[in-house]
């Protein structure tokens, strides 16, 4: 159990800056997840943690200890990684058991972590496999047993899920929680899959070009996220974004696009005049095929493009005069392509970002 | 009829490429073969019978073995050949792999020249070093002991190369996370590294032995006393000045020959795999 401080870590390898001055203070038994798009610096940063990469400059501690310079067997953490890792010619049992040797505990201490792990991980009956025969999730699961046998301060994972296909990951997810409620170890898990960061994570660190852009939980970065990269890389379908001059005409309050076609809205006074890029999520817009007589905050007609059912719910692609428009209605009423529709949305849920730094303003 | 239908389809069937093929893979396995077949032939004749080219002896005789085993020193020369083979090859595939490993797998300032360096100990013949070799055995007083002999074998460019390539296609990962579990380098190469390349580090050993079996001029070159000859340089002292018992040279050829066939029986699997994977002719 431990905490992890992360102070200004800057990473370059030559003349890429692959971290650039990431803080972060990691709580005990927190289970923190980076996520953010291919070569932003997710597994660097977890590297530098692991003590696999040096440092360009910073501070990490681990357990109130700067860990610097300390060689990875002495961190005290234990390191999934993505394409598993296992020694392909010791067994499934050697695996487990084989960073626990290293450290020289008397041999029945060994037998029963080994046990103590593979029960948890449900591997009894394949210890004296190989990896060869065994299949993805099953091999996902020995790689996981080798972490906590060590019973470790940290855990850091890399991309542990991204080689099962989505059945098989959904289920691992849910093993994985199940694992974190069970033994409660400080957990730094690396994914880009954003499902994956909301579903497992108590906080969110969503990165991109090797900075943070956001740390929050799941709640808040999906509520309230502090940039437009944010907004787009959180949630799904991604968030509709329309850019433009917020203006008003006769008390009222509407949007000019860029394209010079506006959208009404409802009083934002101190963001008048501003060059804006305005977001709504698709789950957020009410999709009806009558203009309710209600006054609502906003509508925005739209006419429909492509359906997609999804069982459940189904995703609309539609074009609108301020440009296209993607919404989500799980109502039984049977829409058409060329339809006319109407999407009805509350300002609580409208986001509005600077155009030029994608920054939050609202 | 249907005799002569069936003799047509059958003639039909036969292709000319592969008669071709045949024909030519069948005389190259005799060339390959009458060399093999006239020694084993000659080592049961009697000397008077030797230029006599039939392969069939015509009074087949122990003769040639009973004198070579008791009267030569051959069973010592094997015993020095193996031991110097055994011995050259364990320190190959040990300094080799150590070597390959440290440059495939860790950073370190002036790792290419150090390759680079390697690299051109490749292109330089044996025959150029044996000079230096014999002046530096002379000043250490290595002449005429095994330590002579073996000591230009003990390390290989070429072993050190292919290790090399070997261990590159290990995934770092398995090595960072026996770094995590606490293991040390050594531990990693030989725990982890080492078992993973068990094909190449076998084709290297398969064909390091067979070199060091068959050496000849450096072993000649490096001994002058007759119990520390090998087996190709024992061989070599039977041809006489004048002239040679051939039915003799042949017997002792055939011994020569029965460890390194017993290692091909043996090891089959892991030489037709090591040459395949080494890409290299046998
Ligand atoms: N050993 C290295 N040498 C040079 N550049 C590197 C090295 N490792 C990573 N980089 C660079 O650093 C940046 C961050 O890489 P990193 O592997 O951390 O990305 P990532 O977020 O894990 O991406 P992915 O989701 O694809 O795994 C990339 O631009 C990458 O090209
Ligand atoms: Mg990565």
């Amino acid at each position: 159990m431990a905490e992890v401080l992360l102070e200004n870590i800057n990473k370059n390898f030559g003349k890429i800056k692959a971290v650039d001055d990431f803080c972060l203070h990691v709580m005990d038994k927190e289970f923190i997840v980076f996520v953010g798009p291919s070569g932003c610096g997710k597994s660097t940063t977890l590297r530098m943690i692991a003590g696999l990469e040096e440092i360009s400059s910073g501070n990490i501690s681990i357990d109130q200890h700067i860990v610097n310079n300390t060689h990875p067997k002495n961190r005290d953490i234990a390191m999934v990684f993505q394409n598993y890792a296992l020694y392909p010619h010791l067994s499934v049992r050697e695996n487990i058991s084989f960073g626990i040797r290293a450290q020289k505990l008397p041999k029945n201490e060994i037998t029963s972590r080994t046990m103590e792990a593979a029960k948890i991980l449900g591997l009894d009956e394949l210890l004296d496999r190989r990896p060869g025969e065994l299949s993805g999730g099953q091999k996902q699961r020995v790689a996981m047993g080798r972490a906590i046998v060590r019973k470790p301060k940290v855990f850091l994972f890399d991309e542990p899920l991204s080689n099962l296909d989505a059945k098989l990951r959904h289920k691992m997810r849910v093993e994985m929680k199940k694992l974190h409620q069970q033994v409660q170890t400080t957990t730094i898990y690396v994914t880009h899959d954003q499902v994956e960061a909301m579903t497992l994570a108590d906080r969110i660190v969503i990165m991109k070009d090797g900075k943070i852009e956001q740390v929050g939980s799941p709640d808040e970065v999906y509520h309230k996220p502090n940039s437009q990269f944010v907004a787009s890389f959180i949630g799904s379908p991604a968030m509709n974004f329309f850019s433009g001059t917020l203006e008003v005409l006769d008390n009222m309050h509407f949007l000019r696009c860029d394209g010079g076609e506006t959208i009404d809205l409802v009083d934002w006074p101190d963001l008048i005049g501003s060059k804006l890029t305005m977001g709504i999520r698709p789950e957020h817009m009410e999709l009806k095929t009558e203009k309710s007589s209600k006054a609502v905050t906003t509508v925005l007609d739209a006419k429909v493009a492509v359906l997609e059912p999804m069982g459940h719910e189904v995703i609309v692609t539609c074009d609108s005069n301020i440009g296209e428009v993607i919404g989500k209605y799980t109502d039984n009423t049977k829409l058409k392509v060329g339809q006319t529709i109407h999407f009805e949305f509350k300002k609580e849920n409208i986001h509005f970002f600077d155009e030029n730094s994608g920054k939050r303003v609202s | 009829m249907i005799d002569q239908a069936s003799r047509i389809a059958y003639l039909e069937k036969i292709q000319p490429g592969k008669i071709i093929i045949w024909t030519l893979l069948f005389l190259g396995g005799v060339v390959m073969i009458t060399p093999l077949a006239f020694m084993i032939s000659t080592s049961f004749k009697t000397g008077t019978e030797v230029f006599n080219l039939g392969i069939i002896p015509e009074n087949p005789t122990l003769k040639n073995y009973i004198f070579i085993l008791n009267e030569s020193k051959f069973l010592r020369w094997m015993l020095n050949s193996l031991w110097v083979a055994t011995f050259s090859t364990v320190s190959v595939v040990f300094f080799d792999s150590l070597v390959g490993y440290t440059l495939a797998k860790f950073t370190f300032r002036g790792q290419t020249i150090v390759f680079v360096a390697i690299l051109s100990t490749l292109m330089i013949p044996t025959e150029m070093l044996i000079i230096p070799w014999y002046m530096m055995s002379r000043e250490f007083g290595w002449i005429d002991t095994y330590w002579g002999i073996a000591f230009p074998g003990l390390m290989t460019g070429f072993g050190t190369f292919l290790m090399r390539q070997f261990f590159m296609g290990l995934p770092d990962e398995l090595i960072e996370a026996a770094r995590i579990d606490g293991w040390s380098e050594f531990a990693i190469w030989s725990k982890i590294a080492m078992p993973l390349v068990v094909p190449a580090l076998s084709a290297l050993a398969i064909f390091h032995f067979l070199g060091n079996w068959t050496a000849f001029i450096w072993p000649l070159i490096v001994t002058n006393d007759p119990d520390l000859y090998t087996i190709p340089v024992g061989l070599a002292s039977f041809n006489g000045e004048f002239e040679t018992d051939w039915e003799i040279v042949m017997t002792a050829s055939c011994l020569a020959t029965l460890p390194t066939l017993l290692v091909f029986l043996l090891l089959q699997k892991f030489i037709i795999r090591g040459v395949m994977l080494a890409g290299l002719k046998g």
